[in-house]
C-alpha cells in the first residue's frame, strides 16, 4: 500500500516546451496540451527511456530461442569478440540483419505508396475513374522512354504523335510490371549517371523488381540464412535501390503526371496556418491520391457555401508530413507543422477533421481526439486504429471525389461541435516551396537557356561552394527541429545550397528558410548572390520523402550538365537526415549510398553494438559505393564534416582555386569541339 | 540587385508585347492578311523568329503565331517580397520582347518601306543614315569574317555617349580591335551613329560601324545577323533553340553597350540578349548581375567609364583581341579596310589610270638588305599640294632562311589590305593597276609615304614570322624608275602567271586541307588542290603550302592524294582518308571534279554555287552578289542555305570565282562546256578568262553563249538561248546517267 501511495503522490513527469522544441508554435502548444492534462509524444519521451540494446542493433528477435541480446560491454571490447547468439549470430550479423530489415520495411513504405499511385493511374489511363486526370502530358512523354514506350508512331513512313491514351496505359502497364516482373532488372536504374549504372551491374547489385528485393531481404535474414553482413550490405543496396531509382521514382513521376509537376509557389507554414473562423482539415500521412481530391472537394463552391451555411468563414487545409508537402508543392496547401506536432494540431481545439493515410501517424491521435471534437479518419486499407472513436472511409480511386466530398462534409459538419476554448498559435511563416528537377532547370535559365550547367558554373566559380540534400524525420529523442535548421543555417552559412525534403523541409519552411530574402540574412556572400540573381531561396523544397528521386534525378542533371565530373560521387555533395526516426530514413540513407554520396545520420545509428559492421558501413562502403555513411549528432560538426568533404571533392575536381579569367582568341575558338 | 533588373525588364516586356500586338491589329486592318512581310533579300525570313522557333514569317498572317507565342513567355510581375524564382521569367521576359522587336521592325518594313535605306552604306548627304536589317548578300561576305576571325565579334551600342567625342573614342577603340560596332537606338535626342556623323567618322558596313536603327527594335538586326551566321556557317537547324543560343555563347564574341539611361524598354532587351551569352555593359549606375552561368562571365556590369568601356567589354565577354601597335600617326587595324576615300576628303592620289602605280615583292639574300628600312625614294607626300598625283612604285624585298620564291605573290597580295588597314589611305587594285588616296584627315595626322613601309615591315614580321627574317621596303616616286619597277615587274609577274598556270593536280603529291571555317562550320573541310582554288576564293594551293609551312599546326594540313580511284570524277585515297577522320566520319569521300557524284562539301562562304539545269544538260553557277532569281528556282542564299553548313550535295558544289576557268573545273561531268548560265556580272568579271579557257576546249566567244539574267530567268528560257547559240552542252552526252 505504502509503495502505491509514494506512486501516486509523485506527479507524472512531462516535457518541458523549452527542451522539447526550439519552435515557439510547439512549445506554446505542449504547454497547452499539459494545461489540459493531454499527453503528447513529447511526454512520453521523457517517460519512456529507448531500449538500451536495440539501441545498439545487436538484439536478435528473429526466432523463439530468443531474442538474443548482445550489448556492447560496457568496458568496450578486448582482443575476440566473443558474443554470439544461440545459434551462434555474431554482432555484426545480428546488426546488418536488423538494419537489412529496416531497409525492407522502408523500401516497402516507399514502394507500396508507388504501387498504390501506379494502379491509380492504370485507372486513368484505362478510363476507368472520372475523378482523375493526366495533368501533366509532357512528363509523360518525357519519362515514357524509360520504360521503353514509344511516345512516337510512323503512319505512311511520316513519324506522328502516338495517342496520349495508348501512352498512358504502356507506361501504366509497365510501371506496374516493375514490382513484380520475373526477369530482367528495373527500368529506371539506366537514368544513374552511366558510370554508377555500371558499378552496380559489376557489383551485381541491380534490383530485378521491388517486390523481390523486399522479400529477398526477409528471406535472408530468417534464422539461418544469411550470416555474412557484407552479403546482407548487398542486399539493403538492391532493395534500397529497388525504392529510390525504383518505387520512390515511379511514384514522384506518376504523381506528377496524374497531379501536375511543381512549381515554385508561395505558402505558408506552422500551426498558425489553423483559422479559428474556419473549418480545418488536417491531411497527415504520405500518399496523395486521395488528398488530392480533397483539396479538389474544398474547393468546390458546394462545399464553401454549406461550411458558410454552418457559421465557417470558409475551408482551410493544413498538411502535416509527405501528404501536407505533396499538397504543398502542387497546390500551396500549407503545411500545419512536421511529424512530430501532428498531436498538437488536435490540441488547438480547432481541427475538424484529421485525415490520415500511411506511414508516420500516430496511434496516439485516436487518445487525443477522442479529448476533442476533431473526427479523427482513416483511410488507407492498410491502416486502421483499434480506438472506436476513429472513422474509417476507405479510399477507392474510382469514386474518389465521393468520398473525398464525405470527409470535406463530415469536417464542416463537425465545426459547431467544437468544446474547449481554441487556441491556434499566432505563428507561421512565409515559404516559397514547389521545386523541383524541371523547374529548377526552367529557373536557371529559361525556357531557351534552362539548365543546370548555371548552377554548376557557378560551383565552378566557387561562389557555391558545395549542393548538400537535407531530409528526413523529426525524432522525439532530440530538441524538435533544432538539428534540422542548425545543419542548414551553417550550410548555407558557407555557401552550401541545400535540397531539402520531408519534415525537414517543413522545419525549414517554420523557420523562414524558404524564402528569398533569408538569402541576404543567413548565406556566405557567394551563395547570397546567385540566389539573389537567381530569385531563389537557398533551401529548395523538393517535395515529400519519396521526391528523394527528385534529389536524385537533380544530382544526375548535375553531373550531365558537365564541369564536374561524370558520377554522382564526383559532385561536391553529401546529404544529411539529423533528426531521423523511420525505417525509410534507412532505405533512403542506404540508397545515397550506393549512389555515391556521403550521408551523415543524426540522433543514433543501431550499430554501435557491432564496430566491424558500422565500420563496414562508415569506411568499407566507400571503396564500393563512392558514397559512405556516417553519424554525428551535433548538427554544426555534421555541416563541417559536409563541408570538408565537399571540400575534398572540389580539389579532386581542381576548382579549388580561384577560376581564371580565359580570354579566348581564334585559335582557342577554332579548337572548339562541335557544338 | 537582380531583383531590380527582373522586375523591370518583365515590365518592359509587358509593354513591348501591348503595344506590337497593337501595331500589328492595325496592320491587319490596314492590309490583306495574306500580305508578304519580311526584311529585304534574305532567305532566313525573320532571321531570329526562323531560327529559334523554326517559323517562317512571309505574311501578315504568319506573324500571329510567334507574336502569341511570345505573349506567352510573359512570366508574372515579380513581387515586392517573397516572390517566386525570377531569373528564368527574366530572360522569357527578354527573348518575348525581342520576338517582338523583331515583329515590330518586319511591320515597319511593311508600313514605312523606305525607311531604311537598303545599302552597305548610309546616304548622309540625303539624311538616309539607317540602314536597317543586313540582306544576305552583305551577311555573307561580312560573316566570312567572323567565320575567318578577322572579325572576333561585334559590340551592339544603343543610345548615345555625352558627346560626339566621347562616341568617336569609344568606338575607334572597338575599330582598333577589329570588331564589328551595330548602332542603335538613342538616347537625350541624339545617338551615336549621329554623333559619328558629326565627329566626321565614315560608318556604313565598308568601316564596321553599322548604324541599324534609331529604335532599341532595331538592335534585333544585330541578333539576326548573329542567327543567320549559325545557321549558314555553324550548320544549326531553325528551330533548334538551344544549340543556336550555345553556337552564340561559345562562337561568337558580341556583347551590349548602354549608353544613356536604361528603360524598361532597354532593360527588357538586354536580358534577351542574356539568353545569347550577350552580356551588357552601361555608363550609367544600373543594378548589376554578376554571377556567371548564362554569359561565360558577368551578366550586367554597371558604372563603366566610357575609356574602360571597350577594354571592359572584351574582358566581360572573355575575348582575347590583339590591337597591332604600329608607329604611324594613323590609326590601324582591319576595320579601316573598306572605308573610302571619296572626292571631297581626297589629298593627294597615285596610280588609277591617272599614274602609274606598281607593286613587287621579292626575295632577297640576307646581306643584301637592312631590316626595317624603307627608302623613299623621290619626293615625298610633303612636297605634294592638294589635288596632285603621283607615280608610285612599292617594292618590297625579304630575306629569310625558310623564305621561298613561291611566297612572294603571296606577301604581295597582302599590301593590298595592309594599306587599307591605315585610317584615311584608301587601296585599289593589285600589281601593276593599283591605285592609292590619301585623304586629307590622314594627311592632318601627319602621315608621310614611309609610313606605308613601316606597316609593310610591321605586318610581314607579324603575320609571316616563321619565313621572314628580313624586310626594306622602298617606296619610289621618280617617273622614271617607277617605269623601270614596272617593266621588272610585269615579267616577273608573267613568270609567276605561267608557272600557276601550268600547275596541275597531277603534277604534286600533296594536297593542302583547310579548316579555317571550323570555328564557325565545325564539320566542314576543304581539300585544295593546285586545279581547285578553295571554294572562298581566298586560298589557292600555293597560300595553304605557304600557310602550312608559315604554321605547321594551323589551318591548312598537308593531305597525301595517294592512289586516284578514279581519274575521271577526282577521287582519291588519301583525301578519302583524311575527311572521314576530319569530319569526325560524316562524310567517306567526295569527288573534286563532280558535282553530280559525291561532290565536294560546302560550307557557307562559297563565292559561287554551281546547280544542275537538267533540261539544258548543262549546269548554271551564281555567285554570291547577285540577289536575283536564278533558272534553278533558288536565289543564291536559299541555295546556300539549302547545301551549306558541310554537307555533301550531289547537283550542286560551292566553289570559287577563279576555279571556273581553271581546267578540272567540273571536268568529270563535262567541264566548262557544261555552262550555261551565270550572272551577268560574273560573266563579265571573268569573261577573258572564259573566252581564253572556251578556245582551249575548242569553243570561240564561250562567254557569249552562255546565258545571263539579261536573256533568262527560267530553264526554258536558258535552253531556247542555248539553242538560238548553238551552245556546245546541247550535243553533250546527258549529264545524269
Amino acid at each position: 500500500m505504502a509503495e502505491e501511495k509514494v506512486k501516486t503522490a509523485k506527479a507524472k513527469k512531462v516535457a518541458d516546451p523549452q527542451k522539447a522544441s526550439m519552435d515557439p508554435a510547439t512549445q506554446q502548444m505542449i504547454l497547452r496540451a499539459q494545461e489540459l492534462g493531454v499527453e503528447t509524444v513529447f511526454d512520453r519521451a521523457e517517460t519512456m527511456k529507448p531500449c538500451n540494446i536495440g539501441i545498439q542493433g545487436t538484439c536478435c528477435k528473429n526466432c523463439a530461442m530468443g531474442p538474443c541480446r548482445l550489448p556492447m560491454p560496457k568496458t568496450g571490447i578486448e582482443g575476440q569478440d566473443e558474443r554470439k547468439g544461440l545459434c551462434g549470430a555474431t554482432a555484426n550479423t545480428i546488426a546488418a540483419r536488423n538494419f537489412s530489415r529496416m531497409v525492407a520495411a522502408g523500401a516497402a513504405a516507399h514502394s507500396d505508396h508507388g504501387r498504390t499511385v501506379a494502379e491509380v493511374f492504370l485507372s486513368v489511363a484505362r478510363k476507368e475513374t472520372e475523378d482523375y486526370k493526366i495533368k501533366d502530358p509532357i512528363k509523360l512523354m518525357a519519362i515514357a522512354p524509360h520504360f521503353g514506350v514509344k511516345t512516337t508512331v510512323e503512319v505512311d513512313g511520316e513519324e506522328k504523335d502516338r495517342d496520349i491514351d495508348e501512352v498512358a496505359v504502356e507506361v501504366a502497364e509497365k510501371a506496374l510490371a516493375e514490382w513484380g516482373k520475373p526477369e530482367g532488372e528495373l527500368t529506371y536504374l539506366k537514368r544513374a549517371p552511366k558510370p554508377l549504372y555500371e558499378r552496380w551491374k559489376k557489383l551485381g547489385e541491380l534490383p530485378r523488381n521491388i517486390d523481390r528485393e523486399v522479400v529477398d531481404i526477409m528471406h535472408r535474414t530468417h534464422m539461418g540464412v544469411d550470416q555474412d553482413y557484407k552479403n546482407i550490405v548487398k542486399q539493403c543496396t538492391r532493395a534500397a535501390l529497388a525504392d529510390g531509382w525504383g518505387g520512390s521514382m515511379i511514384a514522384t513521376d506518376l504523381q506528377d503526371v496524374m497531379f501536375g509537376t511543381p512549381y515554385p509557389l508561395q505558402s505558408e507554414a506552422n500551426m498558425g496556418v489553423m483559422k479559428a473562423d474556419h473549418v480545418n482539415i488536417i491531411i497527415h500521412g504520405h500518399e496523395p491520391v486521395l488528398s488530392e481530391m480533397i483539396v479538389a472537394a474544398s474547393q468546390m463552391p458546394e462545399m464553401i457555401d454549406y461550411a458558410k451555411e454552418k457559421g465557417a468563414k470558409g475551408i482551410q487545409l493544413g498538411g502535416i508530413c509527405c501528404t501536407g508537402n505533396e499538397i504543398l508543392q502542387r497546390h500551396g496547401v500549407p503545411p500545419a507543422g512536421t511529424f512530430l506536432q501532428q498531436e498538437l494540431a488536435i490540441v488547438t481545439g480547432a481541427c475538424d477533421a484529421m485525415v490520415v493515410d500511411v506511414q508516420c501517424v500516430f496511434q496516439n491521435l485516436a487518445n487525443v481526439a477522442k479529448c476533442f471534437h476533431t473526427k479523427l479518419i482513416t483511410t488507407h486499407p492498410m491502416a486502421k486504429m483499434e480506438q472506436e472513436n476513429v472513422h474509417h472511409i476507405e479510399f477507392d480511386e474510382h469514386h474518389a471525389l465521393d468520398d473525398a466530398k464525405r470527409i470535406v462534409k463530415m469536417a464542416i459538419d463537425n465545426f459547431n461541435n467544437r468544446e474547449a476554448e481554441v487556441m491556434i498559435p499566432n505563428i507561421k511563416s512565409t515559404q516559397i516551396a514547389g521545386f523541383g528537377v524541371e523547374s529548377i532547370e526552367y529557373h536557371l535559365g529559361g525556357t531557351f537557356r534552362g539548365s543546370y550547367y548555371t548552377l554548376n558554373d557557378n560551383i565552378i566559380n566557387g561562389r557555391i561552394r558545395g549542393i548538400a540534400g537535407v531530409v528526413g524525420c523529426n525524432n522525439a529523442r532530440t530538441r524538435h527541429n533544432e538539428a534540422h535548421i542548425k545543419l542548414v543555417k551553417e550550410l548555407i552559412k558557407n555557401d552550401v545550397i541545400v535540397l531539402t525534403t520531408g519534415c525537414n523541409g517543413i522545419a525549414c519552411g517554420m523557420e523562414g528558410l524558404l524564402t528569398p530574402e533569408t538569402a541576404a540574412v543567413y548565406c556566405g556572400p557567394g551563395l547570397a548572390e546567385v540566389c539573389e540573381t537567381v530569385g531563389i531561396p537557398p533551401v529548395l523544397h523538393l517535395g515529400s520523402c519519396v521526391d528523394n528521386s527528385r534529389i536524385l534525378l537533380a544530382a544526375t542533371e548535375v553531373v550531365k550538365a558537365g564541369g564536374l565530373g561524370k558520377d554522382i560521387q564526383d559532385l561536391p555533395a553529401a546529404g544529411a537526415a539529423p533528426e531521423w526516426m523511420s525505417e525509410k530514413a534507412i532505405s533512403i540513407g542506404q540508397y545515397f549510398v550506393a549512389s555515391g554520396v556521403y550521408t551523415l545520420f543524426g540522433v543514433n545509428l543501431p550499430v554501435e553494438g557491432a564496430p566491424v559492421f558500422k565500420d563496414y558501413l562508415f569506411n568499407g562502403c566507400e571503396k564500393i559505393y563512392g558514397g559512405k555513411w556516417d553519424l554525428v549528432a551535433d548538427p554544426i560538426e555534421m555541416a563541417h564534416k559536409m563541408i570538408a568533404h565537399i571540400d575534398t571533392k572540389r580539389k579532386e575536381l581542381g576548382i579549388d582555386k580561384a577560376r581564371e579569367r580565359v580570354l579566348m582568341d581564334m585559335a582557342d575558338r577554332q579548337k572548339l569541339e562541335s557544338a | 540587385m537582380s531583383k531590380l533588373v527582373a522586375f523591370a525588364a518583365i515590365q518592359g516586356g509587358y509593354n513591348i508585347i501591348s503595344t506590337v500586338e497593337g501595331e500589328y491589329k492595325k496592320a491587319l486592318e490596314t492590309y490583306d492578311a495574306s500580305t508578304k512581310v519580311g526584311f529585304p533579300n534574305t532567305a532566313y525570313y525573320l532571321p531570329v523568329i526562323y531560327s529559334l522557333l523554326g517559323h517562317k514569317v512571309e505574311t501578315l498572317e504568319d506573324i500571329k503565331k510567334p507574336l502569341e507565342f511570345a505573349r506567352g513567355l510573359l512570366p508574372p510581375h515579380v513581387k515586392g517580397s517573397n516572390h517566386l524564382p525570377y531569373l528564368g521569367p527574366l530572360l522569357d521576359a527578354g527573348m518575348a520582347a525581342l520576338l517582338a522587336f523583331e515583329i515590330k521592325e518586319a511591320l515597319r518594313y511593311l508600313n514605312e518601306p523606305d525607311f531604311y535605306f537598303h545599302s552597305e552604306d548610309p546616304d548622309t548627304d540625303a539624311g538616309k543614315i539607317w540602314l536597317g536589317a543586313a540582306d544576305d548578300t552583305v551577311f555573307r561576305k561580312r560573316g566570312v569574317e567572323f567565320v575567318d576571325g578577322s572579325a572576333p565579334g561585334f559590340a551592339a551600342i544603343v543610345g548615345a555617349a555625352p558627346d560626339p567625342e566621347t562616341a568617336k573614342m569609344i568606338v575607334e577603340d572597338y575599330q582598333r580591335r577589329s570588331l564589328y560596332i551595330f548602332l542603335a537606338a538613342g538616347h537625350n535626342g541624339t545617338s551615336v551613329a549621329e554623333q559619328l556623323l558629326a565627329a566626321d567618322v565614315q560608318i556604313g558596313w565598308n568601316t564596321r560601324i553599322v548604324p541599324f536603327g534609331p529604335y532599341i527594335s532595331s538592335a534585333i538586326f544585330a541578333l539576326g545577323f548573329a542567327n543567320r551566321a549559325a545557321m549558314a556557317f555553324g550548320g544549326v537547324q531553325p528551330g533548334d533553340h538551344k544549340k543556336m543560343l550555345l553556337y552564340n555563347k561559345e562562337r561568337i564574341f558580341a556583347f551590349v553597350n548602354a549608353l544613356g539611361d536604361v528603360g524598361t524598354e532597354w532593360g527588357a532587351a538586354a536580358a534577351g540578349c542574356v539568353n545569347w551569352g550577350f552580356p551588357t555593359l552601361a555608363d550609367t549606375d544600373i543594378p548589376e548581375v554578376l554571377p556567371t552561368g548564362i554569359c561565360t562571365y558577368e551578366h550586367v556590369v554597371a558604372n563603366v567609364s566610357h575609356e574602360e568601356m571597350c577594354q571592359k567589354s572584351v574582358e566581360v565577354r572573355g575575348l582575347k583581341v590583339t590591337v597591332s601597335e604600329i608607329e604611324i600617326p594613323c590609326s590601324f587595324g582591319p576595320a579601316y579596310e573598306g572605308e573610302r576615300v571619296r572626292g571631297a576628303d581626297l589629298y593627294a592620289q597615285c596610280g588609277g589610270g591617272k599614274t602609274q602605280c606598281t607593286e613587287l615583292v621579292k626575295m632577297a639574300e640576307m646581306n643584301e638588305i637592312e631590316d626595317g628600312k624603307v627608302i623613299v625614294d623621290g619626293p615625298d607626300i610633303d612636297k605634294l599640294k592638294e589635288g596632285d598625283t603621283f607615280p608610285m612604285g612599292i617594292y618590297v624585298q625579304i630575306a629569310g632562311r625558310e623564305f621561298q620564291s613561291d611566297f612572294e605573290p603571296i606577301l604581295e597580295r597582302q599590301i593590298h589590305h595592309l594599306i587599307n588597314y591605315i585610317q584615311g589611305i584608301m587601296h585599289i587594285g593589285q600589281r601593276d593597276i593599283s591605285w592609292v588616296r590619301i585623304s586629307k584627315a590622314a594627311i592632318e595626322k601627319g602621315f608621310t609615304l614611309k609610313d606605308i613601309g613601316v606597316v609593310l615591315h610591321a605586318k610581314f614580321h607579324q603575320d609571316f614570322q616563321k619565313i621572314v627574317d628580313k624586310v626594306q621596303v622602298t617606296l619610289i616616286t621618280d617617273k622614271k624608275k617607277v617605269a623601270d619597277l614596272t617593266k621588272r615587274a610585269r615579267g616577273e609577274y608573267k613568270m609567276r602567271d605561267e608557272r600557276v598556270e601550268k600547275m596541275t593536280d597531277e603534277d604534286v603529291e600533296t594536297f593542302y586541307s583547310c579548316t579555317l571555317c571550323q570555328s564557325f562550320a565545325p564539320t566542314h573541310v576543304c581539300t585544295v588542290s593546285p586545279e581547285r582554288t578553295g571554294l572562298c576564293g581566298a586560298y589557292n594551293w600555293m597560300d595553304c603550302k605557304a600557310s602550312f609551312e608559315i604554321n605547321p599546326t594551323g589551318p591548312n594540313q598537308p593531305i597525301e592524294k595517294g592512289d586516284c580511284l578514279d581519274t575521271k570524277l577526282g577521287r582519291f585515297k588519301g583525301v578519302d582518308e583524311f575527311i572521314q577522320k576530319a569530319s569526325r566520319g560524316a562524310i567517306n569521300t567526295y569527288n573534286f571534279y563532280s558535282m553530280v557524284h559525291d561532290p565536294m562539301t560546302t560550307c557557307g562562304c562559297c563565292e559561287c554555287i554551281a546547280a544542275m539545269l537538267p533540261s539544258c544538260n548543262g549546269v548554271m553557277t551564281v555567285n554570291r552578289e547577285f540577289a536575283g532569281e536564278t533558272p534553278c528556282g533558288m536565289k543564291f542564299t536559299t541555295l546556300a542555305g539549302v547545301m551549306g553548313g558541310g554537307a555533301s550535295s550531289p547537283g550542286f558544289v560551292g566553289h570559287s570565282k577563279f576555279n571556273i576557268t581553271q581546267r578540272k573545273f567540273i571536268s568529270g561531268d563535262g567541264g566548262l562546256l557544261r555552262m550555261v548560265w551565270m550572272p551577268k556580272m560574273l560573266k563579265e568579271e571573268i569573261k577573258e578568262r572564259l573566252d581564253r579557257r572556251g578556245e582551249e576546249l575548242g569553243v570561240k566567244n564561250f562567254s557569249d553563249m552562255i546565258a545571263d539574267e539579261t536573256v533568262a530567268t527560267t530553264e526554258d528560257e536558258v535552253l531556247a538561248y542555248l539553242q538560238e547559240k548553238g551552245h556546245p552542252a546541247l550535243d553533250m552526252d546527258p549529264l545524269i546517267g
